[in-house]
């Protein structure tokens, strides 16, 4: 009776959630693979569109949009995920230094992640504009204007197969001073002493960023990863402003699903993409949490 | 207490979940109904009208659609005192966010009186799940094919049952070009088919203008390549590409893309994601000779202050005379409605004479109906509604009048894909992959 009074309140405080999480979250997952799995058939034209299964993934890892979206994504990642990890170090370790007006240029840094992915997809379109010459607006005519005509490009609707680099500036853009507040807050929650010791034993600048802050701030760099990865792969607010709902150049299994639910009316297709994408998630963030817990409980 | 108090929390959302299930399975009846109304009869009103709300869904909450909407009230409130309106207009998205809470209502079973959609192919989803009943008995009342072209009802007849009234049309094959533009470049007279246009487009680009021609983003693109189909296969054969009569992957549509694929060469770069204004306004600034876009663009030239005449001057797409590529927003009755006899009140309205006029002269596009005396209109208008009266009918891709939706989104992907890659084979192998997926 005595050990039931130290656990149940406790359990009774958590249970909600815990009920909750497993309703909409887990139970949510559930039906969505259950969908995923079924036969559907075309209401107009009497075909077939899902035979249900697995063959419901075959058919859709198979097709070749399929395969260009996930191109997209991977390349799209790839980009944002190293260029906003360098700009947001690379500004933490100037403002780390102790600069004049820190606190104007943290703000600046940080202000476009105040800014909602739509408005400023509506701005990026503009800016990444694919006219080039006498046309030139946005990027294109700032190049121009500066005398750098050479640069001007056509960025995400070029014809390459790494175009979608282009869509992940205005994520860089938006991102690197989120990135650059988490090491930032790193910098600062390491003590002044170990600076000053490895000074005294006679280590160089770059020395004591390389063996003494660095390692320290390897948990934050793993957090920030995590948190940009799964956030580039469920991006669509940017992509649809600028690309709008049917561009091809621009599509990745995220604008694919909108297609697929809303205008092919293709329930189905939908889940089966949305359990590929679980799926991927799944593949980079559980390795972390497992790892988490296990340094957590090292460190208990 | 406190913690306890959460627990009801929890299981009225578990009971939710389980009916929301409930409800997700039990809405998979496919079956299309007929609603019971057989071709030939003719809808009596009561005088006064049928009485009591009358919800009409729309996404026109702004600018000129929403003053076309008034008026439209307008003519309701005095033709049937009995009915009250009730506007159910959802903002935003030209119509995407209007179509989300739509669909949500359909499949809950809480349809309004009535909603607005594009008339045509793109009504099929909702025909083939039952969602919407025929019309004909309105049709019949306002006249049938005495005051509505017979070849507008043939383009909205499913299976011999027609489900909308069409409250306005658009034409979508029009060229607008800028005359001064032109005068320099030694064009003068308005080009016979695409061969001859393309001459005046080289020598519109001699005389020293980059781009003769512009575009803007995905659905524009569609809209110019449909009016290339229309004017390289001939009207006959572009409206047999979707009953299955025209092969996709023919020798028409082949020089069709090519045709496409040069006039593309003389139009300015544009990304997926542009808007149509900026294309209109090259025109008016002179920096573009032609823009193909639909007959609304007739409210920027005004906005612009661009003088019809000297300003401006429009024509059908070269090779398209005589035809008139239409679009054209219609009001259904959904299955289940709760005041049907006020809705069909509501559809009386949108198709009489008077309702035409007020709302079209509103919105700036021109009546369905052919008996709707013109000279109220603006010049550009009446030379619409005159062409209508005598052209042949085609009906638009881009807007939804030629096909469903499902399959305008996977020509829309392919004519992105091909503003990229220009593969000429390509394009025609992905709409004919398209036609398959999505024809009988």
């Amino acid at each position: 009776m005595s050990r039931a009074k130290s656990w149940l309140p406790g359990l009774l405080l958590v249970s909600p959630s815990i009920v909750l999480i497993a309703v909409f979250v887990y139970g949510l997952i559930g039906q969505n693979i259950w969908v995923s799995l079924n036969t559907s058939v075309n209401p107009v034209t009497d075909k077939v569109v899902n035979p249900g299964g697995y063959q419901n993934y075959t058919q859709l890892l198979g097709s070749a949009d399929y395969q260009h979206a996930l191109w997209n994504l991977l390349v799209l990642t790839v980009v944002f995920m190293v260029g906003t990890m360098f700009f947001g170090l690379l500004w933490a370790v100037l403002l780390e230094k102790g600069v004049n007006g820190e606190g104007v240029f943290r703000s600046v840094y940080l202000y476009p992640m105040a800014v909602s992915f739509i408005a400023a997809g509506v701005v990026w379109r503009w800016l990444l504009s694919p006219a080039t010459g006498d046309g030139a607006v946005g990027l294109n005519q700032l190049l121009n204007k500066m005398g750098l005509p050479q640069l001007e490009n056509s960025w995400w609707s070029a014809d390459s197969k790494f175009s979608m680099a282009a869509m992940a500036i205005p994520a860089v853009w938006q991102l690197s001073g989120y990135v650059m507040a988490l090491f930032l807050a790193g910098f600062r929650g390491i003590s002044e002493d170990q600076r000053e010791a490895a000074r005294i034993d006679g280590a160089s600048e770059w020395q004591i960023y390389r063996h003494v802050l660095f390692p320290q701030l390897s948990p934050i760099a793993l957090s920030a990863l995590i948190i940009l990865g799964h956030m580039s792969m469920k991006m669509f607010d940017l992509i649809y402003s600028i690309a709008g709902p049917n561009s091809y150049k621009a599509s990745v299994p995220a604008t694919l699903m909108w297609t697929q639910m809303f205008a092919q009316n293709d329930r189905v297709a939908a889940a089966v993409n949305a359990t590929i994408l679980l799926a991927i998630v799944a593949v980079v963030v559980v390795p972390y949490l497992i790892y988490t817990n296990k340094t957590e409980t090292e460190r208990d | 207490m406190r913690i306890t108090k959460s627990w009801p929390v929890a299981a009225i959302a578990i009971t939710a979940l389980a009916f929301s299930a409930c409800s997700t399975g039990g809405t998979t009846s496919t079956s299309s109904s007929s609603g019971g109304t057989d071709t030939t009869s003719v809808y009596s009103p009561k005088a006064g009208g049928a009485g009591g709300d009358v919800g009409v869904f729309t996404w026109w909450a702004a600018g000129s659609e929403k003053a076309g909407l008034d008026a439209l009230q307008g003519v309701f409130t005095k033709q049937y005192s009995n009915d009250k309106f009730v506007n159910l207009a959802v903002a935003g998205g030209a119509g995407s966010n209007a179509k989300a809470k739509l669909a949500s209502d359909l499949q809950n079973n809480q349809p309004p009186d009535s909603f607005q959609g594009h008339a045509g192919a793109e009504l099929t989803d909702y025909i083939a799940q039952g969602q919407i009943v025929p019309v004909n008995d309105v049709v019949n009342a306002l006249g049938g094919s005495k005051v509505f072209p017979q070849t507008l009802l043939d383009r909205l007849t499913v299976k011999g049952n027609i489900y909308s009234v069409p409250s306005n049309i658009h034409r979508a094959n029009v060229v607008w070009a800028n005359p001064k533009v032109l005068q320099t470049a030694g064009v003068t007279a308005v080009p016979k088919d695409i061969k001859s246009w393309i001459a005046d487009m080289d020598k519109v680009k001699a005389s020293g203008v980059n781009t003769p021609l512009t575009i803007g983003g995905t659905w524009t693109q569609v809209q110019l390549f449909e009016t290339i189909l229309i004017a390289d296969l001939g009207v006959d054969d572009y409206n047999g590409l979707f009953d299955g009569k025209t092969k996709w992957d023919s020798d028409k549509v082949k020089t069709a893309v090519n045709d496409y694929k040069t006039i593309l060469t003389y139009a300015n770069t544009a990304s997926d994601g542009d808007d149509w204004p900026a294309a209109t306004d090259a025109v008016i600034d002179g920096k573009a000779a032609y823009n193909v876009m639909g007959d609304w663009a007739v409210a920027e030239f005004n906005e612009k202050k661009a003088v019809d005449g000297t300003g401006y001057t429009y024509f059908p797409v070269p090779g398209t005379d005589g035809v008139f590529d239409f679009l054209a927003d219609s009001f259904t009755l959904p299955k289940g409605a709760k005041n049907a006899d006020g809705a069909k009140d509501w559809l009386m309205t949108i198709g009489s004479a008077d309702g035409q006029k007020a709302f079209n002269l509103a919105k700036g596009s021109i009546p369905a109906r052919t008996d709707v005396p013109a000279d109220a209109f603006p010049k550009y208008q009446q030379s619409a509604m005159n062409s209508f009266k005598k052209d042949k009918i085609a009906s638009s891709i881009a807007h939804g009048a030629a096909v469903s939706l499902a399959w305008n989104t996977d020509i829309s992907t392919a004519i992105s894909k091909f503003y990229a890659g220009r593969n000429a084979d390509t394009l025609v192998s992905d709409l004919a992959a398209a036609a398959a997926k999505h024809q009988k």
